[in-house]
């Protein structure tokens, strides 16, 4: 891989090699209702970071404010920056589609697109007009990295909706897989399926720790601290200016750290399910 | 804690405290009107019907459904019922060739593309324009849209194409039929296309689609039988008119499908026919009955077809 020569501003807060994404001092409202408060983190090349913390605090409203997702809510609002290799992805010369293209994104129920399993995989590279020799090779590397291909290569042209949960979770990994992103937002991915399916997407996970960048949202503790290299929890405290629930980033730190050895009270609270 | 026994408590009332009559005569109203709207149906349709044996007792099975010529009201009269239908199938026609493009159209910039304020505005302007009547855009066409086709007609076009239509046009009454059922067509593609679930759209924006391809990628193909649904209601609406035709197609029964000439669709047969002076038991009074229970046919089958399909999307997001 090329190095890299970052201009930016930051600095790792965690002394790593400067970070592919990171926020500064970013909040996020809906309307009138100030979500998330002040959040600033740094996610490393090719690991996976953890964001943890109770329903609500705001974990959902982070992940997709790093791909520009929430444009797609009219009453979200941004304010600080989100930066990817250094450009804040929220400057106005900044095309959401493209950002999209390199930042991809699993959700936490699996929607599949009621199409057949190749063209499910194939649709990001046909839309973004990816130059590719051979779609059906595209299509079958993609479903291999996905740990699906040897369950779905004999129904390549049946519809996705045919298969169970845990596979079309991974379909959509496929899916976003195909598009060659460099990183890759999962929101709560194992929420909707079994303990069988669960295992199989962070075997799936730490496997392409090899090439992505990962940030998953989760409410299993165990899974963050199986699979993340970095755990960042939030907590929904109080606003002091008008006593509504805000959401606040509490600790970020090496996984290790959070689940072992958490600088603040509620961290450990949490971690060790006495909180939430 | 006092010790009370059984006895001591307040008996806890169960029977009703009243018959409640109003309510009952009320769920009676009720049935009564839905029996009744049902039964109403089913009388409209045997009367419709019922007349058909004697038609065909008068007039050869095989004559009515030909191509000879349609002129039931002759002395020597002949009945070949396709030069109406083909009638009816031109104007439909030239109706689609408008209100496909023009009803997917609003109905994807209305699903997709406007915001919460536009389609605050423009959704209810649709609606309204559903119930605008019909005899309204008869007028419309015979005043507006005819004039226009034959000061403007593409002269240059090759044949029989090149003459310019004259005061009744197959293709002036299916412009205008067309225009009428966009409403239609627009409104049941929309609802098909707003109960596509977000998370597919987040998806498809999740991969670097443009709003475009979502739209067009994504959400139609996802909502197609809804929109075919669309479609075929209008169809069947563009079938059935009669205001518009009556005014703008003529009453030269041509079996053409060129929107230059005039055609007799089967509404306008009815309604020139049944407001005429005709008498009842000739073979033109049970020829009313019978074109009438091939147009119920036809646009029967298609609503069919298309709560078939409407039932076929519900079942596969619910
Ligand atoms: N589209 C939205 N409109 C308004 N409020 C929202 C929206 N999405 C989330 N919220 C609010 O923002 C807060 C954080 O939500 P979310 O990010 O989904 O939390 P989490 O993923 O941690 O459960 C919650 O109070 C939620 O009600
Ligand atoms: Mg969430």
């Amino acid at each position: 891989m090329t190095s890299q020569t970052s201009t930016d501003a930051f600095t790792d807060t965690r002394g790593h090699v400067p970070p592919v994404m990171a926020t500064r001092g970013l909040n996020v409202y809906y309307g009138d209702f100030h979500a998330v408060d002040d959040v600033n983190l740094d996610f490393n090349r090719r690991e996976v970071t953890a964001l943890i913390g109770p329903s609500g605090c705001g974990k959902s409203t982070v992940l997709r404010s790093l791909n520009r997702m929430n444009d797609l809510i009219p009453s979200a609002r941004i304010e600080g920056e989100v930066t990817y290799h250094g450009q804040n992805i929220y400057q106005p010369k900044i095309d959401p589609i493209e950002v999209r293209r390199r930042i991809g994104m699993v959700f936490q129920k699996p929607n599949p697109f009621p199409k057949s399993i190749f063209d499910n995989v194939a649709y990001g590279p046909r839309v973004t007009k990816m130059k590719v020799d051979s779609m059906s090779d595209l299509v079958e590397q993609s479903l291999r990295r996905a740990a699906l291909w040897d369950e779905v290569k004999d129904n390549l042209k049946g519809s996705a909706f045919g298969l169970s949960g845990g596979q079309q979770q991974r379909l959509c990994i496929a899916r976003a897989i195909a598009t060659s992103p460099d990183v890759i937002l999962l929101d709560e991915p194992c929420s909707a399926l079994d303990p069988i399916a669960t295992a199989a997407i962070e075997d799936l996970m730490t496997d392409l720790k090899q090439e992505y960048t990962q940030i998953i949202v989760t409410h299993n503790m165990q899974q963050a601290a199986r699979i993340s290299d970095t755990t960042a929890f939030f907590t929904a405290g109080l606003d002091q200016d008008n006593g509504k629930r805000i959401g606040r980033l509490v600790e970020y730190n090496d996984t290790s750290t959070i689940f072992n050895n958490p600088a603040e009270k509620s961290t450990e609270d949490y971690v060790s399910g006495r909180f939430g | 804690m006092s010790t009370t026994t059984r006895t001591d408590r307040p008996s806890v009332v169960l029977v009703a405290q009243s018959s409640r009559w109003g309510e009952k005569l009320i769920q009676f109203w009720l049935g009564f009107c839905a029996i009744a709207s049902v039964i109403i149906t089913v009388g409209i349709v045997l009367a419709l019907f019922s007349p058909l044996p004697e038609f065909f007792s008068r007039v050869d099975f095989r004559e009515f459904f030909s191509t000879d010529t349609w002129a039931p009201a002759l002395a020597t009269p002949s009945f070949g019922v396709w030069n109406i239908v083909v009638g009816t199938l031109n104007v439909t026609m030239y109706a689609l060739i408008v209100a496909l493009p023009a009803g997917l159209g609003a109905a994807i910039y209305l699903s997709e593309f406007a915001g919460r304020r536009a389609r605050k505005v423009l959704k209810p302007i649709l609606e309204v324009l559903e119930g605008v009547p019909t005899v309204a855009y008869g007028i419309f066409a015979f005043t507006f849209v005819t004039p226009l086709l034959r000061d403007n007609w593409p002269t240059w076009l090759p044949g029989d194409l090149g003459d310019p239509p004259g005061i009744f046009s197959a293709g002036a009454a299916g412009i205008v039929l067309g225009i009428m059922i966009i409403p239609t067509v627009a409104s049941i593609a929309e609802d098909s296309m707003s109960a596509v679930p977000r998370s597919l759209r987040e998806g498809a924006y999740g991969l670097g689609s443009t709003r475009m391809q979502v739209a067009t990628k994504v959400v139609v193909p996802a909502a197609l039988s809804g929109i075919v649904a669309g479609f075929v209601l209008g169809v069947s609406r563009a079938i059935g008119e009669t205001m518009v035709v009556l005014l703008a197609a003529g009453a030269s029964p041509n079996m053409t499908l060129m929107p230059n000439e005039s055609v007799l669709p089967m509404t306008a047969f009815i309604g020139r026919t049944a407001t005429g002076d005709i008498s009842a038991g000739t073979d033109v009074y049970f020829t009313i009955f019978a074109v009438g229970a091939l147009l119920f046919t036809m646009t029967f089958v298609m609503n069919m077809i298309s709560i078939a399909l409407v039932r076929r999307f519900r079942e596969k997001y619910e």
